[in-house]
């Protein structure tokens, strides 16, 4: 869905590029997510895609179309734009900022109501109550749903999402990734999403690109990119605790073997993550825990499980760094 | 321009009225706006009702505020000055107390937490912090002020507006010219000059 | 009293009265008119640019810092007496706080609400049109407010470059110092001031978009 080869971006007066030589592409449906430090060129690059930066050289392709023979105004109507402020329109109701894009593409009224409901049900709040709000009334969390919305409205295949979460509380960030995940994955829509939170890129991301001063380090689904950094860089980014970060995504059910002989002492839902399993296993002393479901005892998980599944195959911080693929 | 340099005195004199009448002014309205604006900074009623009259006062314009004051005092400075005085209190009274509200209020909690009374908390904090709001509004009184003053010499106050007024009456554009000009630099000087003062203290203060 | 003598001045001459009063509303509206007409959409413009914002913004300061009476005074000259130069003058005093607050609101809109109306794939006209110019509207407003009273009260010094208005009858009352013609002229062209501003502010609440707090 978009190529991007050897995308140049320098800003005047500035020591070296923002974005030097950057090439990558992103499938179909995929959640690309741009991650590394401050000033290593992740907002740049997202905001090149859709020419809110002009590139100085280099290619883009989204669909297909190199984005230099697409009018600006055009491009951006056919692409979801989510800010980390958000941006409402602080004089227009929620209805009407969920409308703007249909609006500008001349849609009718009933059309444009109808998907303005659809996106508020599907972002979780009740149209008639939060239809004619304004965006003063709404909590944070509240506002990026709705700017989650209107970047959906016009049903764009693609869409950018700069440091969405950025300026909400953990605990509502944690179910607003939940579940804007999940509509991004029914609606298969392609995201490029920029944040500076590896746990966050870890969660959302099929894929990660880690870049530093303008450059890709690595581009790897965020298992191996845990499992394999890299380089020295890398591995310190991604932090020194990553053997346990490739824990959290799997859930006990899902290695949960049968058990035959005495019931472990402990127990685990098995929706509850392998890092959890670990951490209980480190509280208790014990090296197997019994993994249930609901009432249900499904199997249980051993250490030497967990063990299979942290072990790293490259050999460790005394290694010389290795250069980007 | 030959004008100019005949009678240079003559611009010299009514120049030095001007000022003079303008500084007074401003002197009395500066000492009025920080008593009343102290007050008003701590009592929201006195503010509101501080704001409205003040407001009310400067919408009047000049030359009827000049023109009402005469059956009570007369022609002279002293109408002219009751007049600016009362332009400037509405800008300053405001820009007094919402100094002294703008200042933080974790900083006058620290003050008084180490044991400084209203009075050091009024004079150490509040008015030193306060201060490049107070002194955006003298920069407007003054422009006001200099304005007003131009009219006033309509009722024998003197200042730059007898040149205007026997140029306009004499037919004798030179007059005209120098006392407006004139006025404009006055009034271009002291808005300059107060908006640097307003910078160095925002840049101390920050 | 005197306020009976003034009242009954205005009975003896209504026309010259009405006549006054008249031509010192039309001398107003027309120069607020103007005044509008030209910093308005000069305001708009330079907000967007960035040299011609400096140059702008900086003779509109200096402007703002003007006389009332020395610029209707250096007219004179230049165009003579009456009520076209009046007009003249008074458009420009009008023209420098409509200017300087026409930009300061439309920089001080939200950079994140134009960001993300520009990301969703707005021309500049309908940023303008439907974000910046609503939002920016109250401080706008407030501007022209501050013009119109600018402007009513620079008319009544319009009488001494023969303008006309209700500042005739004050020159008149100090000239000859007949306090009654002197209150017919000062206390409608107070009154009409007070009421411009009451009126422009009353439209200036209406002019807050539904969204905004007031």
């Amino acid at each position: 869905m978009i190529d991007i080869v050897d995308l140049v971006k320098q800003f005047p007066g500035t020591a070296r590029p923002a974005v030097d030589r950057l090439t990558l592409s992103i499938p179909d449906g995929e959640v690309c997510v741009l991650i590394g430090p401050s000033g290593c060129g992740k907002t740049t690059t997202m905001r090149i895609i859709n020419r809110m930066i002009e590139a100085d050289a280099g290619i883009v392709r989204v669909g297909g179309r190199d984005i230099m023979q697409v009018d600006t105004v055009t491009l951006r109507r056919s692409i979801g734009y989510v800010i980390q402020h958000v941006g409402l329109f602080p004089h227009w109701t929620i209805a009407e900022n969920v409308a703007t894009v249909p609006r500008l593409l001349g849609w009718t009224e009933a059309r444009t109501e109808a998907r303005t409901d659809e996106l508020l049900v599907m972002v979780g709040m009740d149209p008639s109550t939060y239809r004619d709000r304004f965006p003063r009334e709404l909590s944070g969390g509240q506002k990026q749903r709705v700017g989650f919305a209107r970047a959906l409205a016009a049903d764009p295949p693609l869409m950018l999402m700069d440091e969405p979460f950025g300026a909400i509380d953990p605990i509502t960030r944690g179910r607003l990734q939940d579940e804007f995940l999940k509509i991004l994955r029914a609606l298969r829509k392609t995201i490029v999403f920029v944040t500076h939170d590896i746990d966050e890129a870890i969660k959302m991301g099929d894929r990660i690109a880690i870049l530093k001063d303008g450059a890709l380090l690595q581009y790897d689904t965020p298992e191996r990119v845990l499992a394999e950094p890299a380089n020295s860089f890398v591995s310190a980014f991604v932090g020194a605790d990553r053997a346990l970060k490739r824990l959290s995504p799997i859930a006990c059910a899902t290695v949960a073997v049968p058990f035959a002989g005495v019931a472990p002492a402990q127990s685990i839902d098995g929706t509850a993550s392998l890092r959890d399993a670990l951490a209980l296993m480190l509280e208790t002393g014990e090296d197997v825990l019994a993994v249930r479901s609901g009432d249900q005892w499904t199997g249980v998980v051993t250490l030497a499980a967990i063990r299979a599944r942290t072990v790293s195959h490259r050999s460790h911080e005394s290694a010389p760094p290795i250069s980007a693929p | 321009m030959k004008w100019l340099l005949n009678n240079w005195d003559q611009v010299f004199e009514a120049l030095g009225q001007h000022i003079v009448i303008a500084l007074t002014s401003l002197a009395i309205a500066f000492a009025i706006s920080l008593i009343v604006g102290i007050w008003a900074a701590r009592h929201e009623g006195v503010f509101r009702a501080a704001i409205v009259v003040t407001g009310i006062l400067y919408t009047v314009p000049t030359l009827a505020f000049l023109a009402l004051l005469i059956p009570i005092v007369g022609l002279g400075r002293a109408n002219a000055i009751i007049c600016m005085v009362a332009f400037s209190l509405m800008i300053m009274i405001r820009n007094v107390a919402v100094g002294i509200r703008g200042v933080p209020a974790e900083v006058v909690d620290a003050g008084r937490g180490m044991g400084m009374t209203g009075f050091d908390v009024l004079t150490r904090i509040e008015l030193p912090l306060a201060a490049p709001v107070i002194v955006a509004g003298l920069r407007i009184a003054s422009v006001t002020v200099i304005s007003v003053a131009v009219v006033a010499a309509y009722v024998n106050a003197g200042g730059l507006g007898t040149l205007i007024f026997n140029g306009i009456s004499n037919d004798h554009a030179p007059k005209i010219w120098t006392g407006a000009l004139t006025a404009c630099a006055l009034a271009v000087a002291a808005d300059l000059s107060l908006a640097r003062l307003e910078h160095w203290l925002r840049s101390r203060t920050a | 009293m005197l306020l009976i003598d003034a009242w009954q001045f205005i009975v003896a001459h209504p026309g010259r009265f009405l006549n006054a009063l008249g031509t010192h509303v039309a001398l107003s509206a027309a120069a607020l008119t103007l005044a509008v007409a030209i910093a308005l959409p000069v305001g708009i413009w330079i907000s967007g640019t960035g040299r011609a914002a400096m140059a702008a913004i900086t003779t509109a300061n200096i402007g703002r810092t003007l006389p009332s009476l020395a610029v209707l005074a250096l007219v004179m000259p230049v165009l003579g007496t009456g009520f076209a130069p009046s007009l003249f003058a008074l458009t420009l005093l009008a023209m420098p706080p409509i200017l300087l607050n026409t930009y300061t609101a439309i920089q001080q809109v939200e950079p994140d609400v134009v960001d993300a109306a520009r990301g969703m794939g707005m021309t500049r006209a309908e940023i303008m049109r439907k974000v910046e110019l609503p939002l920016a509207a109250p401080i706008i407003f407030a501007g022209i407010r501050t013009a119109a009273v600018q402007v009513v009260s620079g008319a009544v010094l319009a009488a001494y470059i023969g303008g006309g208005g209700l500042g005739d009858f004050i020159t008149a009352g100090i000239a000859m110092m007949a306090l009654p013609q002197l209150l017919v002229g000062a206390i409608p062209a107070t009154l009409l001031s007070i009421g411009t501003d009451q009126l422009f502010g009353w439209l200036q609440r209406a002019m807050i978009p539904r969204g905004l707090a007031s």
